[in-house]
């Protein structure tokens, strides 16, 4: 479903308005259920035993007084969870991390767990589990995980990438490479060149709403899984697969999520609450405490990149490359190779190569985090630029607009780009007021620019009409922002109804086919792509019922906004029959009124923003104080601008706090010394100005709308926007996120 | 095992239950009374979500025994609308659309009900620093601080 040029003149009714939201009221009143609000009855607490030790073999485990405990009703370990992955190496990987097999990889790890009748039951039996370990040497750092000599996290694993294949097993599981050109001989014709290496610290999502979820077990096989998720159909799967269900006896209900940011894509105690449930023969609560959370829940990679960038006299950057080296846990996961694919994706570029290497370490099973990869590689390079920039004696702005990539540029990740925003927002950040406003002492002002992809995939859609002319319409991918608001626009949009006269739901995994989860900010994308696809179906259903109606041809019967038209100099003169009188009649003309769409949601749009951030540095301390910050971005088509303006408000508050405060602090001992929010500290509402933000609308050409995904690219940029403001302010190049104060201090005094 | 038996008067109405001594008023809440729109988003009280208003003072209910409610005026957000007429706060959270997974919103609204309680017309510096106890993943607090600002003049008759 292609866009229609003449869209760009289209004036919308409902898409583009900002009304409330429909589940609005739900979560003002404390009406909404997420996760941890749903019971049933006989429920059982599930409570999860984890290691205290960053890299250890598990010699016994010795859970006889624990299971002996009264209210105890069942206890789990591996044992209890076979591998029925069958040589899937990455579903193993899940299952090892939901419950250790033979070693606990980092602190954290599951190893055991109990189901009782109440939370301090299960607690005191937790403390009964008995747990023979063996250390091993560790190693939680990113730079000392690569140097060849590091303890080994994981044996089984042999670089992938790199031919011939290595003979001896390497923390470094993969190495990827994008690029074209030839960028030595480039850069040797180069006249200015900076060359860089950049930190950044692992972060966490830092979702208010711990995992929580309710899992109940038949004796007939059946079962069913309540749970706060991203995309309740992938868990279904994962489930089923590690249980050794069938998919169609799970059911799995998403409930309200309390935030995820690709936290919330991956299963952690799922399986282990429908295994205790199993055995315990009784439904099974399981809530992770926050330490739990940011212990064994997937954080974002530590990352180390070298940055090179070459540029000619007149600001031409004629070569780029750049080294990236992210953590990724002690599993094999994808997050270098998207490093290297964003890292220069704004840019026009003849000669750009990027490798990635992706290292294990013994932390926590990192996970996507929104837009995941990008803000690190985007971090470096946008630093770099910004210090070229200066080299070569041009505003950071006109050098990003000289090297900006725009429509038919080969991407340095390999595709030629459509029609994109990168050049627009440059243009727009350039006119902002935001950018002329006045300094003052010790103050800076950065700016940087960002990419993210975008995804669609698969995605189902049910639009029922009732027989009063409402509509129901039942998606399948879990609103994590807003986007029950924007599908009901779509919806409405497209059938030429009211909005208040669509109610949007999220289907549970049985009454719906298959969808791909809500990340790559595919929700409202993909879904109102389907939306518009089902509402199309069910229009050609009413055009068929009016003209039984007529007794005309269906040929004879438009539609235009919400009412059936009769065409044609026989029957022009016909009343026309609004959506409200079809469904009305429906009993005797044919039954339920319905559309359905199933779709692979191809073509989502790229994105592109340009942020703007002022700061002040006290010399003193080192603390940092964010004065103004604005985020000028591209949505396509805004389907809800306030949401839109949300997302992108959200993601640099994101972004600000990953730039100054945020990250993971490992002791000696390989265990982490910050599981909580008072001492990992994102940011609070003191610590942020407004958030000034500016929609831009270049229309995605492969949605019918226009629509691009959002959700996502507003935490790209901020890192390196606030690491240029403070290198402005203070006079040093940062090099290393977070900027907290005792960094500031040390590059001040270096 | 005995019980603790606390009376105490929740959203105007009269309450009673059990409970253990080292049982939190967050649990009680939640898991003996139903009230579930206070959450737990970190039961150590650096979070916000399970703020609740105790003989008018805000509080994390996380870090207030059970027992401790005894005799004493509990708010929650259940407490805020009146049938089916929202708080300004709440109308005023739809309108900006100051809530985006809504998790950390009914806390929101009970510690921005007792800040305007005690500051009816406060600066958007008192608004931030009013509400820095309670975190917000989503939204950058952008609209959240407008809608609590638009609610206090609505409040304030303006």
């Amino acid at each position: 479903m292609n866009f229609d040029p003449s869209h760009s003149t289209r004036s919308f009714f409902s898409v583009g308005t900002r009304p409330i939201r429909p589940d609005g009221v739900d979560k003002v009143t404390g009406r909404a259920r997420y996760g941890a609000d749903f019971n049933m009855p006989g429920q059982l607490v599930g409570r999860i035993l984890r290691s205290p030790h960053a890299h250890a073999i598990i010699r016994k485990i010795d859970a006889s007084k624990a299971a002996q405990l009264p209210g105890v009703k069942a206890v789990l370990t591996a044992a209890d969870l076979p591998d029925l992955t069958h040589g899937d190496a990455a579903m193993y990987d899940i299952l090892d991390n939901c419950m250790a097999r033979k070693k606990a990889l980092y602190d954290g790890h599951a190893v055991a767990a109990v189901a009782a009748i109440d939370a301090r039951t299960a607690k005191q039996a937790l403390k009964l589990i008995e747990v023979e370990y063996e250390l091993l040497p560790h190693v939680t750092d990113l730079d000392q995980a690569f140097a060849p000599d590091a303890p080994l996290v994981n044996d089984t694993i042999f670089t992938k990438g790199v031919d011939p294949k290595p003979d001896r097993p390497s923390n470094v599981s993969m190495r990827s490479q994008f690029g074209h050109g030839e960028v030595d001989a480039g850069m040797a014709k180069a006249d200015f060149v900076v060359e860089r290496t950049f930190k950044t610290e692992q972060t966490h999502q830092g979702y208010i709403e711990p995992h929580a979820c309710v899992a109940n077990v038949s004796p007939d096989g059946t079962a069913d899984l309540w749970v706060c998720t991203q995309g309740h159909f992938v868990y279904r799967q994962h489930c089923a697969q590690l249980l050794g269900l069938d998919t169609s006896k799970l059911r799995v209900t998403s409930s309200e999520i309390g935030g995820g940011f690709g936290g919330k894509t991956h299963v952690w105690a799922e399986p282990v609450a429908l295994a205790l449930s199993r055995k315990a023969g009784r439904p099974v609560k399981l809530v992770m405490t926050r330490d739990e959370v940011f212990r064994a829940s997937g954080p974002t990679s530590a990352t180390s990149i070298d940055v090179k960038i070459g540029a000619l006299k007149d600001g031409t950057i004629i070569a780029a490359e750049a080294t990236l080296r992210y953590s990724c846990g002690p599993y094999a996961g994808s997050w270098a190779e998207i490093g290297a694919m964003t890292a220069f994706a704004c840019y026009k570029l003849e000669n750009v190569r990027t490798v990635g290497y992706e290292v294990l370490v013994n932390r926590p099973k990192t996970a996507a985090y929104r837009a995941p990869s990008a803000p690190m590689a985007a971090f470096a390079v946008e630093s770099a630029i910004d210090e070229l920039a200066k080299k070569v004696g041009m505003d950071p702005v006109d050098f990003r607009i000289r090297n900006a990539a725009q429509e038919g540029t080969k991407a340095s990740y390999g595709p030629v780009y459509g029609p994109i925003g990168i050049g627009p927002t440059l243009e727009a950040a350039k006119n902002h007021p935001h950018m002329k406003a006045p300094l003052g002492k010790n103050q800076g002002r950065g700016m940087a620019c960002g990419f993210w992809f975008n995804f669609g995939g698969q995605t189902c859609t049910d639009l029922n009409i009732g027989m009063d002319g409402t509509v129901s319409l039942a998606v399948g991918t879990v609103d994590v922002g807003g986007s029950r608001a924007s599908l009901s626009l779509v919806a409405a949009e497209e059938l030429g109804i009211d909005y208040s006269q669509v109610r949007t739901v999220i289907a549970d995994t049985s009454s719906l086919g298959y969808n791909d989860m809500t990340d790559g900010s595919r929700g409202t994308f993909s879904s109102s792509m389907a939306t518009i696809s089902a509402a199309r179906n069910a229009i050609k259903v009413l055009r068929g019922r009016a003209a039984q109606m007529w007794d005309i041809p269906v040929e004879d019967v438009t539609w235009e906004q919400g009412q059936a038209v009769a065409k044609g100099e026989t029957h022009g003169n016909l009343p026309k029959l609004s959506l409200k009188e079809i469904a009305a009649a429906s009993g005797t003309t044919g039954g339920p009124i319905a559309g359905h769409s199933e779709i692979v949601a191809d073509g989502a749009g790229v994105s592109f923003a340009t942020h703007i951030c002022d700061i002040e540095v006290d010399p003193e301390t080192g603390a940092t104080k964010v004065l103004r910050y604005t985020v000028v971005q591209d949505a396509g088509k805004a389907v809800h601008p306030t949401y839109v303006e949300g997302q992108y408000q959200g993601g640099a508050a994101q972004g600000i706090g990953w730039a100054l405060n945020e990250e993971y602090i490992y002791g000696k001992d390989g265990r982490l010394q910050n599981a909580g929010f008072l001492d990992y500290r994102i940011p609070v509402c003191s610590d942020l100005p407004m958030i000034d933000t500016q929609i831009l609308e270049i229309p995605n050409p492969n949605h019918p709308y226009g629509v691009r995904g959002v959700g996502e690219t507003s935490i790209v940029p901020p890192l390196a926007a606030v690491a240029n403001a403070v290198s402005s302010a203070v006079g040093v190049r940062m090099q290393h996120i977070p900027m907290s104060p005792p960094r500031i201090l040390e590059a001040l005094e270096a | 095992m005995a019980g603790i038996a606390v009376s105490t008067i929740i959203n105007g109405d009269k309450a009673e239950f059990l409970c253990h001594a080292d049982e939190t008023l967050l649990d009680v809440l939640r898991d003996r009374l139903g009230l579930m729109g206070v959450k737990e988003g970190c039961g150590t009280g650096d979070c916000g979500a399970c703020s609740i208003i105790l003989d008018d003072r805000l509080v994390c209910s996380c870090l207030v025994l059970g027992a401790e409610a005894e005799a004493r005026r509990i708010e929650t957000v259940e407490g805020m609308a009146q049938g089916d007429k929202l708080h300004p706060l709440q109308q005023k959270f739809l309108e900006h659309a100051a809530l985006q997974c809504g998790i950390c919103t009914p806390g929101f609204l009970i510690a921005a009900k007792d800040l305007l309680a005690k500051n009816p017309d406060p600066t958007e510096e008192e608004i931030r620093f009013g509400l820095a106890g309670n975190l917000c993943r989503c939204t950058g607090y952008d609209k959240i601080v407008r809608a609590v600002q638009d609610a206090a003049s609505v409040m304030r008759g303006a």
